[in-house]
């Protein structure tokens, strides 16, 4: 998914190219870009209207409407916790906040590393193993507010490695 | 491109191939709560053992078959013995049904859920025994968790596309009767009949029409339509197949959450299998109905469940309700007559037409026939995704199916219809349930979302947490619903930290009233009926947070308070190194004591302090509460 190195204005033209009918694919248009860019960049929504006509202020203006859309960079990792009734009557609200105390972030936020974004979403659609929280996609069921280290370790392990 | 009617001798001897086969199959129950469960570890373990003992045998991925609870689920065929479903399959459990089972004689009973098809085997009783699910009908997800999801083979084998070769016999008006017939009511929330939509659309001028299968799901502790979805896709794509020559639509769109990649992909898949098979495009199996499919993902946005928001959103814009009429079926997609149907509404039609009319409205209801699934979830001791006749008893489905409250504690109420639905209390539990009895009690079906409430659960903060979900997913298109929702979730907020007053009940009442009566769409107008039904039914609670503080639930963080007992304190330090506000004081080997004004109430300390002390307590107004262990476990697992 991380492709740092892309340039946007070729990520965005190859995209707007797959999507010709203009005005009512523009939700598909910002959705691909924030999938290969991990965000909406103003770059990238200028190439919009430099390709497609469809100004950037009105794409933003789309974005804005929708809780998918990010407008900075995520972490490396995005944690998300779920808000949902099912996780919220199982104690969901705790562990949003044991997520944030750790990482030091609220959510919405990204480690000063880089390494972490941290999320509330509304529903993960597990809501019979609740609380569940996710993890770039992967879900884990059941979880604790003990639980919560062991899982950021297991992200915070790859990337130590990686820095090696 | 071969046609249909020639692929089910295939179909068939390839299903029969895999029920009868020589060699052991794996069924592994791999939809989003599988997996989260673990499913992909059983697998890779299953794919290992196979492979280093050199047999035979095969692993078939599979929707969810209902008990979520009881997750990772796997049937495991043994040539010659009745197939066997197993639930908790770790990855050594798996490992030990193939050896102790599959490859020996023990079939491992004390994993076993029941034999399939009705069976029994050395004491293991017939899955449809199983208490889960006895009082079970299951017709819409007759199919999940028992085929494999992403082949067609396997639909077509139990009949699929039959109901759509029906309807292309029948013709418009025949499908139309027929469903007028069998009394299906819309299953996203609102129970429309599903018929007369057809017909407003069919009636109306313009074309080309559109059909939008509504996947958005967008009540926040549901997941029937994932469920049906990831386990049987092409049992909603027929369903838009019959729903499209029925009201003369060209296109159809899914319109589906982002959250649920995994049934994106296998819809995806359904829909090439489709298109291969002559099931979609221009003259469908040889007749003269032309019909294409479509996928648009969600961006979240609640309001976009609402049809004309959902309309805005395909096409491109922000998701703003509009005022109705006209309605959809008249002027919807750019302007063109368009129905919308939920998933589950859509999962229904196929056997309405394969089976006929009569046999679907043999079960449920005067007003609400055949089947509706529930996402059983909150404080039930079971939970998943159950299908039952309309009609059955809440007491039914909550106590006999799910098993009652989990952690042994009393039950308080249960929610239906998400943040547009409400709270029935315990009086009520022998309510039917069906679309009338649910709207009289203040509540409504809603698309299905159950959430199991105990007495750990206050209800102000229930109606605080829907409150503030539907604040924040208010469009701010309409000014009742944008100040309104705001100015209740004030008040509760209010009086979940102790800062209500007498005057609060009425002015809540008030606002609801007014924000029901004057919003533009579904979301304002059913956004206060949290806030109603529980201040008809549980208005004491409001009483206690606002004249003594009290939250008698010790739910809301802000009126409980953590004290320790000097008596009882053994000084072992683990609270003192627990909290994360350093609130905790105390020698080792000595009594410890909570700085109340540096305390959050997170309530760590509770969940530390050793069994043998439990010195730990809460209060809440007037009450104080010292729990034994097991009960303080649950309850701040819960709370
Ligand atoms: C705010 C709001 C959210 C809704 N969300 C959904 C939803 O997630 N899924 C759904 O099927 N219907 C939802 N509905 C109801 C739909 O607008 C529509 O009535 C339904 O999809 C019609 O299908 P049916 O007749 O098959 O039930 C929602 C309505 C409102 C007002
Ligand atoms: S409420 Fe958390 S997954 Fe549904």
């Amino acid at each position: 998914m991380c492709s740092c190195h892309a340039d946007t204005a070729s990520v965005v033209a190859e995209i707007v190219a797959r999507h010709p009918d203009g005005r009512s694919s523009l939700i598909p248009v910002l959705q691909e870009i924030q999938e290969s860019l991990g965000y909406l960049s103003p770059d990238s929504l200028k190439e919009i209207e430099r390709l497609t006509g469809i100004s950037s202020s009105e794409s933003y203006g789309v974005a804005t409407f929708y809780t998918q859309f990010r407008f900075t960079p995520p972490g490396k990792h995005t944690i998300q916790v779920c808000n949902g009734t099912a996780c919220h009557v199982r104690a969901g609200q705790g562990i949003t906040d044991e997520f944030s105390r750790t990482l030091g972030v609220n959510v919405g936020e990204t480690t000063a590393d880089g390494n972490f974004s941290l999320e509330s979403v509304a529903c993960l659609g597990c809501c019979a193993l609740a609380p569940v929280v996710a993890v770039d996609g992967k879900v884990f069921a059941g979880v604790t507010t003990k639980k919560v280290p062991a899982i950021l370790r297991e992200y915070k392990a790859e990337g130590t490695r990686e820095a090696l | 491109m071969s046609h249909i009617s020639e692929r089910y001798t295939q179909a068939q001897s390839l299903w029969q191939g895999l029920e009868a086969s020589d060699a052991p199959v794996f069924y592994v129950g791999a939809a989003t709560c599988g997996r989260a469960a673990g499913a992909g570890a059983v697998m890779d373990r299953l794919r290992s053992e196979i492979a280093a003992r050199g047999i035979d045998a095969q692993i078939v991925e599979v929707g969810c078959l209902g008990p979520c609870c009881l997750e990772p689920l796997m049937i495991a065929h043994k040539p010659g013995t009745p197939d066997i479903c197993y639930g908790k399959v770790g990855p050594d459990e798996a490992a030990a049904i193939l050896e102790r089972h599959v490859l020996g004689n023990d079939p491992c009973a004390e994993w076993a859920l029941g034999c399939m098809d009705g069976s029994r085997l050395d004491g293991i009783g017939p899955l449809m025994e199983h208490p889960m699910l006895a009082l079970q009908v299951r017709r819409v997800l007759r199919n999940c968790g028992r085929i494999d999801p992403e082949s067609m083979d396997h639909y077509l084998a139990q009949d699929g596309y039959r109901g759509f070769l029906r309807a292309l016999e029948l013709g418009p008006d025949g499908v139309i009767n027929e469903v007028k017939n069998a009394g299906l009511r819309g299953r996203g929330g609102a129970g429309f009949p599903t018929w007369r939509k057809w017909e407003f659309a069919r009636a109306s001028a313009g074309s080309p029409k559109y059909l939008i299968c509504n996947a958005d799901e967008g009540d926040p502790g549901a997941f029937m339509n994932r469920s049906l979805l990831e386990g049987d896709p092409h049992a909603v794509l027929e369903g838009m197949l019959i729903a499209g020559l029925a009201m003369g639509a060209s296109e159809g769109y899914v319109y589906c959450r982002a959250e649920y990649p995994l049934a994106i992909h296998r819809l995806e898949i359904a829909l090439t299998q489709m298109r291969e098979t002559g099931l979609l495009g221009e003259n469908i199996a040889g007749s003269d109905f032309t019909f294409d499919i479509h996928i648009k993902k969600g961006a979240g946005a609640f309001v976009c469940g609402e049809e004309t928001a959902l309309i805005a959103s395909i096409e491109g814009l922000r998701g703003m309700p509009r005022p109705k009429p006209p309605f959809p079926a008249v002027s919807g997609l750019w302007g063109r007559p368009t129905v919308i149907q939920n998933v589950e509404t859509l999962g229904n039609l196929p056997l309405i037409l394969h089976k006929g009319a009569e046999w679907y409205s043999s079960i449920g209801s005067a007003s609400s026939k055949g089947t509706k699934t529930f996402a059983l979830a909150g404080k039930i001791a079971r939970t998943g995704l159950v299908e039952v006749p309309l009609g059955i008893t809440l007491r039914e489905i909550v106590f006999d199916i799910g098993g009652g409250i989990d952690g042994g504690r009393a039950f308080k109420a249960v929610q239906t219809g998400g943040p547009s639905g409400g709270c029935i209390p315990a009086e009520q539990l022998d309510l039917p349930v069906d679309y009338e009895s649910l709207t009289a009690a203040g509540s409504i079906m809603g698309s299905g979302g159950m959430i199991v409430l105990d007495e750990d659960s206050c209800m102000v903060d229930i109606a605080r947490f829907f409150l503030g979900f539907t604040q924040q997913e208010s469009c701010g298109k309409c000014v009742p619903c944008r100040v309104g929702t705001r100015a209740m979730l004030n008040t509760l907020e209010r009086i979940s930290i102790g800062e209500g007053q007498a005057k609060d009940i009425a002015k809540l009442q008030e606002i609801a009233e007014t924000v029901k009566q004057g919003s533009l769409c579904g979301l304002g107008q059913t956004a206060p009926n949290p806030v109603l039904t529980t201040l008809r039914y549980f208005a004491n609670e409001y009483e206690d947070h606002i004249s003594k503080g009290q939250c008698t639930a010790m739910v809301c963080q802000k009126l409980v308070g953590y004290h320790i007992d000097p008596e009882r304190c053994i000084g072992c330090g683990a609270c003192r190194r627990s909290c994360p506000v350093e609130a905790i004081t105390g020698e080792t080997k000595k009594p410890h004591s909570i700085d109340g004004k540096v305390c959050i109430h997170c309530g760590a300390c509770l969940t530390v302090c050793p069994s043998s002390a439990s010195a730990v307590f809460r209060t809440s107004g007037e009450l104080t509460r010292v729990e034994s262990v097991e009960k303080r476990k649950s309850a701040v697992k819960s709370s």
